[in-house]
């Protein structure tokens, strides 16, 4: 009998109870509860992946394994789920195939990271259609390695992609019936998921019976500012609230459930409709196990000025259904956000949808994002830019930017001026004036005011430099 | 070839500290500090903290019974404040409780005051005001003051490079258990000795009470060379008045905040040349921002002046180093030592040259390099110099005129995207300038069975060097590799450590170790020689773990050897201390013979701008380096790799930045970025320099770790390079690292279109 107040899951190819608190990391439980230790401490903010864990859970019968960072877990969330650590990829004596392409190619120094390269090494296994060198290194955009620099990891992936081609596939077999046989993962992999049947059930109930100070969907922020209060004080998760399918359309728009993570909203169909380069723009926001767990309502809850998220569905312009109990109302997000941190939603409200409407005539989307590293880094500034054109007249334009003002920022003024234009190196030279007239940088650890000032002229020629190829915009150079 | 540590890491197996089962009634410590940067009349008030829940104890500087004196060279630092604080960051005070969240929650209750002095964060500014750490150091070859009227060409400026995060993965940490009358440590240090010394000195103790032991390190790269003591005498402070055991493991942000990174320098060049391009006069004066503490940092200034001429031959050289002291952590050992810092300087006088001779750099810099006999500033001449065999190898594996004329093409045909590359050649010495220093002792065990247990004075911090131990052992014994163990290193085992530094890990523990087991073997083979009743033990080889004798397989073996040595008491243990030869250096004269060798090699870097955005690409790395004989391919190449890219990311991405006021604002990962694995080059190829011996390395191997990193100084040039093709004529100085926005800031000084709008 299992108290219905107590977690249920598995771990490895262990089963486990607990009646931990659910709002304790899945690290700290791992490391100091299950004494799995080869799940590595090292920035708690998802920042060096060297507590990279993988988290299955059931869909419609099959599994799904997604990497996230064990530090921004909520342990609650692991309910009726199956997590894996290095130590239940081990084979049992022998090393398995990527364990022998690190050790190989020196892809481990000191060996504190390895663990997590290798956790995220095995998602991407996991989850591959195709194999490719390329795919397998996006896999680990959310892990750091200070003593290889990397490069030595690059080539041991290179050869797991050439065990893959050595080895094929035997046709017609489950992904996890073929990673066993290939040895990339142990046997008792394949008896998961008729043993998480048993234990599923819903997340929602679990509670420590205190008064929640905070409502955590995907937590990758929340645990990074406040990792004290969240676990001492109450949380409500809501990360099961997700409607099913996450993202669905009708006539006029697309719905995305609030609790639509990042990596869903990047894979989904429907979104790649709406902005065929969503892949690529989203490959910049955040890491593969950030964007595992983090949700659009966290990211438009959140209101960080520097958002990506926001500044591409401010383009989008989309709007939001916010519910408390049976009290629903509806908000466009270009009047969402009220000052620093300041949302036009009260404490209780959800972000339980986020709309997205067609647009009316063909239109093309640019995102451009600039920081110190490429991936993996919050922006200095973000813009995404929306527009219609016919030939080389705009016919309509929407101008977002973050990180040039106290909250994400559609530029109305310039999207305004904008609208009805040809476009020419007068009218580019006029709205980058514009620009400068609505934005308000400050400076901080991401850039100068100056520096932000002159990345948002460069990223509106960016954007219309990808438009508008021949547009002549050498007078902008000097 | 077998790598046994790498093979328990894929696994998730191997240990770090953290990773321990602790003894129990294990408590936590956590370390509260100051949150300015400089002030006196420190009052500090714990009362509410000491009551708050799961707390067991508060301790300040006055629980400290013995000396609050953690200084090595200068003693100047104190182990928790007494009276004022210098820096923020600095320890206040140590919260011990039942758990780690209460200690970190109690120590917020902890309330620091201090009467506010001034702020000094600018190395210049402190040497303008005299705060210097020790006296300015200064080298000198030939005579400049004559040579500058012999030169036809004369360029100045000034050249800085930022500080730079270790970012080792696993954070400092300590495990300290009270012992009958002392105390035993785990501890994270490169430095088990300063662990040691540092704890007795405080707990008022003699050594032989403290004992450290090290199991491997996640990540040293110096930060763990002085740095990692105080946190052990703060767990071991700790331990011994609560008799308890007590961990200290510091969070991310606490770690980068408390704990000193590379030395920020601000330098003034004036280089001579004489037509042909012939480097004739150099002038350095470098501005090392030391911190609020000496730390290392004289030795770190010392190797900027050793290292100030780089690959280069100057006839007339001086320099002068100023030790400043800030309101900074105090700074520390990184990678290098010094040395990039030294290097940055020259390439950025000889890239300043050339554009005023409007030639290209690489050709100033190949007419310069060293020749064989060549004499430093510092009185050594140069022997086995690679210097231009390694550049001219490189040459011949990728053409550098095609290069050249490969990037002028693209650059023709882009607009915006802009290509550059740069060469870099380095000229490292090994050895620790404080010859000092030089020894190391090996601990060689053989069991019973015949499997062999090494103790040294080498920590194992992902570089290998108890793999290239092992390697040691196995080629002198010749024994199947796994019988072969390196024990932890253990100052009980070990005394008298040298910290594992400065590159010398393996030539130092190997050597020991290799002379321990050649008196072992010979022992074993005079034994062999009697049993076998043959007269010559000179006939007797062992090969695999059997025994020959003039070159026939004899009925003996390793192990049975091995029982009979046992049986017939002679000892199975050997102890071999091991001090470089030939070293010496007078630091009043500042010449000498300070290094055993040189470390040698050339790179080409080249990279792509996005001139529209400022931001870059590292697009490839090609190397020639010298490895001597490698005892470990996999492994030195490895670290080659590892060392270019964090050389790399010195130059590039990691920016250290203090406000005016001394609070660091890049104090997590999420502001302070080093290179990812999309950051890597498409293409990185070190290759090894063949032909170079090194009678000073175990089997004429060289030290590996500090040497590569310099090669990436050369990122910053590729992509100044770049910039100068978008922007030619114009003026760009030296200040790295070369970050998006000074890249996208220099492009663009002269757009005043959007500061118009303002």
């Amino acid at each position: 009998m299992t108290d219905e107040h107590s977690l249920h899951c598995i771990i490895n190819d262990r089963t486990v109870l607990t009646d931990t608190n659910p709002n304790m990391v899945v690290l700290d439980f791992l490391r100091r509860e299950q004494r799995l230790m080869g799940t590595k401490e090292g920035c708690r903010e998802g920042d060096c992946g060297a507590c990279t864990i993988l988290v299955g859970e059931l869909h419609g019968g099959r599994m799904e394994y997604k990497s996230v960072n064990s530090c921004l877990m909520p342990l609650g969330d692991a309910d009726g789920k199956h997590l894996i650590t290095i130590e239940g990829t081990n084979q049992r004596s022998e090393l398995n195939p990527l364990q022998r392409a690190f050790v190989e190619e020196g892809g481990t120094q000191c060996g504190f990271c390895t663990p997590g390269f290798l956790m995220s090494l095995t998602g991407y296994c996991i989850n591959a259609q195709s194999h490719s060198v390329e795919r397998a290194v996006q896999s680990l955009d959310g892990n750091i390695c200070r003593c290889t620099g990397h490069p030595p990891i690059k080539k041991a992936a290179a050869k797991i992609i050439e065990y893959f081609t050595a080895h094929p596939s035997p046709n017609g077999t489950s992904n996890l019936h073929r990673l066993v046989e290939q040895k990339i993962l142990p046997p008792y992999l394949v008896t998961i998921p008729d043993r998480l049947k048993t234990i599923q059930r819903s997340p929602g109930i679990l509670s420590d019976g205190r008064v929640a100070t905070h409502i955590v969907s995907g937590g990758t922020d929340l645990y990074v500012q406040r990792a004290f209060t969240m676990v001492t004080e109450g949380a409500q998760r809501i990360s099961h609230q997700k409607t099913e399918p996450a993202i669905r359309e009708d006539q006029h728009s697309i719905l995305c459930s609030g609790m639509t993570t990042v990596s869903e909203f990047r894979q989904s169909n429907l979104i790649r409709n709406l902005v065929p380069e969503i892949e690529s723009f989203a490959s910049l926001f955040g890491s593969t196990p950030i964007r595992n767990r983090a949700t659009l309502a966290g990211n438009i809850v959140n209101a960080s000025p520097i958002g990506d998220m926001t500044s591409l569905l401010l383009a989008l312009n989309a709007s939001l259904v916010l519910r408390d109990g049976e009290h629903v109302r509806s908000v466009p997000l270009r009047s969402f956000y009220k000052g620093y941190k300041q949302i036009d939603k009260s404490k209780d409200e959800i972000v339980e949808t986020i709309v997205l409407p067609k647009p009316k005539q063909p239109r093309r989307i640019n995102f451009e994002k600039v920081s110190r590293r490429r991936y993996l880094d919050i922006a200095s500034v973000n813009s995404a830019m929306a527009v219609s054109v016919n030939g080389s007249r705009i016919i309509d334009a929407h101008l977002t930017m973050g990180g040039v003002f106290a909250a994400p920022l559609f530029l109305s003024l310039t999207s305004e001026y904008l609208q009805d234009k040809e476009i020419s190196s007068t009218v580019v030279t006029e709205a980058a004036a514009i620009i400068q007239r609505e934005i308000k940088p400050i400076s901080d650890a991401r850039g100068s005011v100056d520096y932000k000032r002159l990345l948002a002229r460069q990223l509106f020629l960016a954007h219309i430099t990808t438009f508008f190829p021949d547009v002549e915009l050498t007078k902008m150079i000097t | 070839m077998k790598n046994f540590d790498s093979e328990k890491h894929v696994r998730g197996e191997s240990l770090f500290l953290d990773d321990i089962p602790v003894p129990e009634g294990t408590l936590h410590a956590h370390v509260c500090y100051s949150k300015i940067a400089h002030g006196k009349n420190l009052r500090i008030d714990t009362s509410t903290a000491q009551n708050m829940k799961g707390v067991h104890a508060v301790f300040t500087a006055n629980d400290i019974p013995g000396e609050n004196q953690i200084g090595n060279i200068v003693l100047d630092e104190e182990l928790l404040a007494s009276h004022g604080v210098h820096f923020i960051g600095q320890p206040v005070a140590v919260v011990v409780a039942d758990e780690p969240f209460n200690a970190r929650h109690a120590a917020n209750a902890i309330i620091i005051e201090v009467d506010k002095l001034p702020v000094i964060t600018d190395p210049r500014e402190a040497q303008a005001k005299n705060e210097l750490i020790v006296p300015p150091i200064r080298f000198s070859l030939g005579n400049t003051d004559q040579a500058w009227n012999e030169c036809d060409v004369i360029v100045s400026g000034t050249a800085e490079s930022g500080g730079q995060e270790h970012l080792y993965l696993e954070t400092q940490c300590a495990l300290a258990m009270p012992t009958e009358e002392g105390v035993k440590i785990i501890s994270s240090t490169q430095s088990p000795t300063a662990v040691q010394r540092v704890t007795a000195r405080v707990l008022n103790m003699p050594m032989h009470k403290v004992e450290v032991d090290v199991i491997r390190l996640g990540g040293g790269f110096g930060g763990k060379e002085d740095q990692a003591t105080p946190w052990a005498a703060l767990a071991a402070l700790a331990a011994v008045k609560l008799r308890r055991p007590v961990k200290l493991v510091l969070h991310r942000q606490d770690d980068m905040r408390m704990t000193g990174k590379r030395h920020p320098y601000s330098s003034d060049f004036k280089i001579g040349l004489k037509k042909d391009g012939m480097i004739h006069a150099y002038e350095v004066t470098f501005y090392q921002n030391a911190g609020a503490a000496c730390d290392l940092s004289p030795p770190v200034l010392s190797r900027s002046l050793f290292h100030c001429t780089n690959s280069y031959y100057i006839p007339n050289v001086n320099a002068v180093g100023y030790c400043c002291r800030t309101n900074l952590p105090p700074n520390t050992a990184f990678r290098g030592f010094g040395g990039p810092q030294g290097m940055f300087v020259i390439e950025s006088a000889i890239a300043k040259a050339a554009e005023a001779m409007k030639i290209d750099r690489h050709v100033l810099q190949k007419k310069n390099l060293l020749k064989e006999g060549d004499e430093f500033p510092y009185g050594q001449k140069v022997e086995r110099s690679q210097t231009r065999s390694s550049w001219n190898a490189l040459e011949k594996k990728i053409s550098v005129e095609k290069v050249r004329s490969e990037i002028e093409q693209f650059n023709a045909t882009h607009m915006w995207t802009k290509k550059g590359f740069a060469l870099m050649p380095i000229c490292f010495g090994i050895s620790f300038t404080n010859t000092m220093m030089n020894q190391a002792s090996a601990l060689v065990h053989i069991y019973t069975d015949g499997s062999v247990g090494i103790s040294t004075a080498a920590i194992e911090m992902g570089q290998g060097v108890n793999m290239k131990i092992v390697r040691t052992a196995e080629q002198v014994f010749s024994i199947p590799i796994d019988w072969i163990r390196i024990e932890t290193t253990n100052t009980t085992r070990i005394a008298n450590t040298s910290p594992t530094a400065a590159s010398s890990g393996a030539d130092l523990n190997g050597k020991a170790t290799y002379f321990a087991c050649m008196e072992l073997l010979q022992r074993l083979k005079k034994l062999a020689a009697d049993e076998l009743k043959q007269t010559d033990e000179s006939e007797i080889e062992i090969k695999e773990g059997r025994i020959f004798h003039s070159g026939k397989e004899s009925e003996l073996t390793w192990k049975k050897l091995i029982t009979i040595a046992h049986q017939k008491r002679i000892s199975l243990s050997e102890h071999y201390h091991y001090a470089t030869p030939k070293i010496h250096f007078d630091v009043k004269t500042s010449k000498g013979n300070p290094f055993a060798y040189h470390v040698f090699g050339t790179a080409l870097i080249q990279a792509t701008v996005d001139c529209l955005r400022g931001i870059y690409e590292i697009d490839s790395v090609d190397a020639v380096h010298d490895f001597g004989k490698s005892l470990h391919p996999s492994v030195d190449l490895s670290q080659a790799e590892g060392g270019i890219m964090q050389g790399i990311g010195w130059m590039t991405l990691e920016e250290v930045v203090y406000n005016d006021e001394g609070k660091l604002l890049t104090d997590a990962l999420s502001t302070y970025k080093v290179p990812d694995i999309q950051f890597a080059p498409k293409r990185l190829n070190v290759d090894f320099l063949e032909g170079s011996e090194n009678p000073f390395g175990p089997f004429n191997s060289k030290a590996i770790g500090e040497p590569p990193f310099m090669y990436g100084i050369g990122a910053f040039f590729a992509i100044r390079e770049a910039m100068k093709a978008f922007r030619p004529g114009e003026e760009f100085g030296f200040k790295a690292p070369m970050t998006p926005e000074r890249v996208l800031c220099s492009l663009y000084s002269k757009v005043a279109a959007f500061e118009a709008a303002l």
